[in-house]
């Protein structure tokens, strides 16, 4: 006889072994990139089309810096996991399907590598 | 062993549905988080370009200040409000929210109207502060 409390039976991961990480991740980094997100837009409606110096200037800005930072972290983290869930509903030969994950994970860990260091660089060395 | 998932029944796919506003926002969903996924190469390209120096600043500026640069960018910002406002309804509906039949087909329309909306209003602001 199982002793266990219903809510005992389902704690835990499940059988995937990754419970509702995945599910929880994208929504949190999309919780985060509304406002992210929206902060950038009005950054882009100033300094679109400025001249070199303004916009690094204010790029270099740590409020400016720290927000663009973080908006590279959650995006990455929100795409990498979109791309995700759309190779494994679209691509059903399993070989394929486990290159095109870790290309994923390559191609957003790259472009948020080369995002990040770009954000860096300007706030500390303009 | 057999190859018993070759045999298990599959659930009816898209051709068997009627088109209504929540599929087809759904699938505007799915198809603007992938084009987002490759516009990120041009938010990397703008940041790059301001970390390596004025002249390939400048490059990738005359790019996007071209007419196809142009183009591309209206589209993106159209991308990233349409999938923002539908990872809005997305939310709404996680929490245990508007699953009603009208209310959602009305938010699914006003979606589309909405991104479209806040897209033109973006980019007026940005050509007349311009």
């Amino acid at each position: 006889m199982d002793m266990r409390t219903p809510l005992g039976k389902v704690r835990g991961l499940g059988s995937a072994k990754s419970g509702t990480e995945h599910f929880w991740r994208v929504r949190t980094t999309a919780v985060a990139l509304v406002p992210l997100l929206l902060f950038y837009v009005v950054f882009l409606i100033i300094y679109a089309g400025k001249p070199y110096a303004e916009v690094v200037g204010a790029l270099a800005n740590p409020f400016v810096a720290t927000i663009n930072g973080l908006t590279v972290v959650a995006s990455i983290i929100h795409m990498r996991l979109g791309m995700e869930e759309i190779i494994q509903d679209y691509i059903h030969s399993e070989a394929t399907k486990i290159v095109l994950l870790i290309l994923n994970a390559f191609f957003s860990l790259a472009v948020g590598g080369l995002c990040l260091f770009a954000v860096l660089k300007i706030a500390f060395a303009g | 062993m057999a190859n018993v998932t070759n045999n298990r029944p599959l659930s009816p796919h898209l051709q068997i549905y009627k088109f209504i506003p929540t599929m087809a926002m759904s699938i505007v969903h799915r198809i603007t988080g992938g084009a987002l996924y490759v516009g990120t190469l041009l938010v990397a390209a703008w940041l790059i370009a301001a970390a390596s120096g004025e002249q390939y600043f400048n490059q990738v500026n005359w790019l996007f200040g071209s007419i196809i640069g142009q183009v591309v960018l209206f589209g993106y910002t159209w991308a990233l409000l349409h999938h923002l406002l539908g990872g809005l309804r997305h939310i709404m509906w996680d929490i245990g929210y508007g699953f009603e039949k009208e209310f959602s087909t009305m938010l699914a329309k006003a979606n589309l109207v909405a991104s479209i909306a806040l897209t033109v209003l973006v980019w007026a602001i940005v050509l007349i502060v311009r």
